[in-house]
């Protein structure tokens, strides 16, 4: 990149005093942390005493703590049934939403809502909504003939918490993919439809070929923000003594952290946590590589 | 003829779907409206439209909690998310100016290693940065919320720049023949044509600062006069579920959410639009 204002003498000073916040940030907030978080997992640390060289005993210990298993498992069980879901859901809503019908503003106003509302005040209509004996949605079982169910106990709680979070979740999808598609060019669609294509046909070999960019950048924000999932399910799982029906891994983090201070502990989750959302990315941008078309 | 009654098919079938999903997002706010308006003795009434209509929900949170503390949390929301627009907008615009448009040595790179940074979960950070503050005495204060946010951020400066890139550069040559400084170019030129761009960011940050359950949770003392609405809700939901206020409960939330909401019907625009850059552009 050869273009550019260049900064003539003193200048130079207010570019870089103009770069100065960012610089502090990288530092103390994301690259600095990440190594201080990096050094501090092979410690042993309350804050009160000093700190222990540990070696590598908190990721070792980690493996075999079950909270901390089952916390990293929920977080992928979740993983897994949230991220489909919330790619699919928006897209077939995007795909509605962009065929030439009415209403289509306030559709999407409608559908936006819940990615504008706090997940702490959305939670807690949930937690009402999801009542066993005096919910409206067991009410709705009812009405239709079916037995009532225990929407927040711990068989069903995992399903509870995605539907929540899917519904949270779609708005933005349905933007992003909307902004896709009007991308594509009408008259392929045109073209196609003499051909004799129905809109299913149209669907598979124009829609989702020329839309895998937006696909692509779904899914990936998508799973980091699953892999962070925190306060939806924090709302309506949490239970007496700090304790939750669904952990996952944030919470268990947080706990660790913040609750009974083993930094250690807990920057070696939060590591993980990093991890995992690293080889998830180099597998998506692998897979960008093989089967995203840009045009 | 068949292919038009097709037409008409499909057509039928994209607004019954669309229909039962929106009922969908909105019956949870429809509750939530209306279970605040009820008298206690019907918080569980199966009824959407309460009979009677009262207001004494919202009265009791401004009357009830001790200490005014629904008026604090508030007065903090507001406080700490117009700091934090205000710190993002400063400082990732200079960077994305400074990104966009100079030229010198390192800033591919420095470049690079920002965009790198979106890929760290911000709970890496939060344990390092808990350390520091607390070694530098500033747990218990609102401090720690709002420094990070003068310290600039990937997301904002990715969509400052992205929106500058698009500002023709002879603005920049002509404003040089004049004489105008870097700084100004910067203060006189792209901030005030970055407007849209900065508009949306504006509202993201927000949104997201508004919204926010964790960070104060970890920072702030749960003393309802330091911390926020979020977290002062969630306290709440322990506090008056036990004493069975589900109504107090649901006007608090709703009024938790109306200024964002407010926010949201007015700049539609600037929020849809600010979604589809950072989604196509990338």
């Amino acid at each position: 990149m050869n273009y550019g204002l260049k900064p003539l003498g003193r200048e130079k000073i207010w570019l870089w005093l103009m770069l100065l916040p960012t610089l502090i940030g990288l530092v103390f907030g994301t690259i600095g942390s990440l190594l201080a978080t990096l050094g501090l997992s092979f410690f042993d640390w309350d804050l009160i005493n000093a700190p222990k060289w540990a070696g590598v005993s908190n990721y070792v210990a980690l493996a075999e703590n079950p909270d901390y298993v089952e916390a990293f498992t929920n977080t992928l069980k979740f993983s897994a049934e949230y991220v489909p879901a919330v790619v699919i859901i928006s897209l077939l809503l995007a795909v509605l939403l962009n065929r030439k019908i009415r209403g289509v503003s306030i559709f999407r106003t409608i559908y936006f809502l819940p990615a504008v509302t706090s997940a702490v005040a959305s939670a807690l209509v949930w937690n009402m909504i999801y009542g066993k004996d005096t919910g409206i949605l067991n009410l709705l079982l009812e009405t239709l003939g079916l037995t009532p169910v225990c929407w927040l106990c711990a068989d069903n709680a995992m399903v509870s918490v995605v539907i929540v979070n899917v519904w949270g979740a779609i708005g933005e999808g349905m933007i992003i993919f909307l902004a896709g598609l009007t991308a594509i060019p009408r008259d392929y669609y045109e073209a196609a439809s003499m051909d004799g294509a129905n809109d299913v046909q149209q669907f598979f070999h124009i829609t989702l070929p020329l839309i895998t960019p937006s696909i692509f950048f779904q899914t990936l924000i998508t799973a980091i923000n699953a892999f962070q999932a925190y306060d939806y399910i924090y709302m309506l799982t949490r239970r007496g003594q700090g304790n939750s029906t669904v952990p996952v891994a944030v919470y268990s983090i947080y706990r660790n952290a913040f609750n009974f201070f083993r930094m250690g502990d807990a920057s070696a989750q939060a590591i993980q946590l990093a991890l995992l959302v690293a080889l998830f990315m180099a597998v998506m941008f692998w897979w960008e590589r093989h089967y995203v078309v840009y045009d | 003829m068949t292919k038009s009654k097709n037409k008409f098919l499909a057509d039928v079938l994209t607004y019954t779907l669309l229909v039962l999903g929106a009922i969908v997002m909105l019956v949870p706010f429809l509750w939530m409206i209306s279970v605040s308006f009820r008298i206690p003795a019907q918080q569980y009434s199966r009824n959407l439209i309460p009979n009677p209509i009262t207001f004494q929900n919202y009265a009791n949170l401004f009357k009830d909690l001790p200490d005014n503390a629904f008026y604090f949390l508030t007065a903090n929301s507001f406080k700490l998310s117009i700091l934090m627009v205000i710190g993002q907008i400063l400082t990732c615009s200079m960077a994305a100016f400074v990104f966009a448009v100079a030229k010198f040595k390192g800033r591919n790179f420095l470049f690079a290693l920002l965009l790198g940074t979106l890929m760290i979960p911000s709970q890496v950070s939060l344990i390092p940065n808990f350390i520091i503050f607390k070694y530098i005495g500033l747990i218990g204060s609102q401090w720690p919320l709002i420094l990070p946010a003068f310290w600039g951020g990937a997301f904002g400066t990715f969509l400052l720049r992205q929106y500058f890139l698009t500002i023709p550069r002879d603005l920049v040559d002509a404003a040089r023949m004049d004489g105008a400084s870097f700084f100004n170019i910067f203060w006189k030129i792209y901030l005030p044509l970055g407007k849209p761009a900065v508009a949306a960011l504006a509202i993201f940050v927000f949104k997201d600062a508004w919204n926010d359950l964790l960070h104060p949770l970890v920072y702030l003392p749960t003393d309802m006069h330091q911390t926020t609405l979020t977290v002062g809700l969630s306290f709440f939901q322990q506090q008056l579920v036990m004493g069975g206020k589900f109504t107090v409960l649901m006007a608090g939330a709703f009024l938790s959410i109306l200024p964002l909401l407010i926010v949201f019907f007015i700049a539609q625009k600037q929020f849809i639009e600010g979604i589809a850059l950072t989604g196509v552009k990338r």
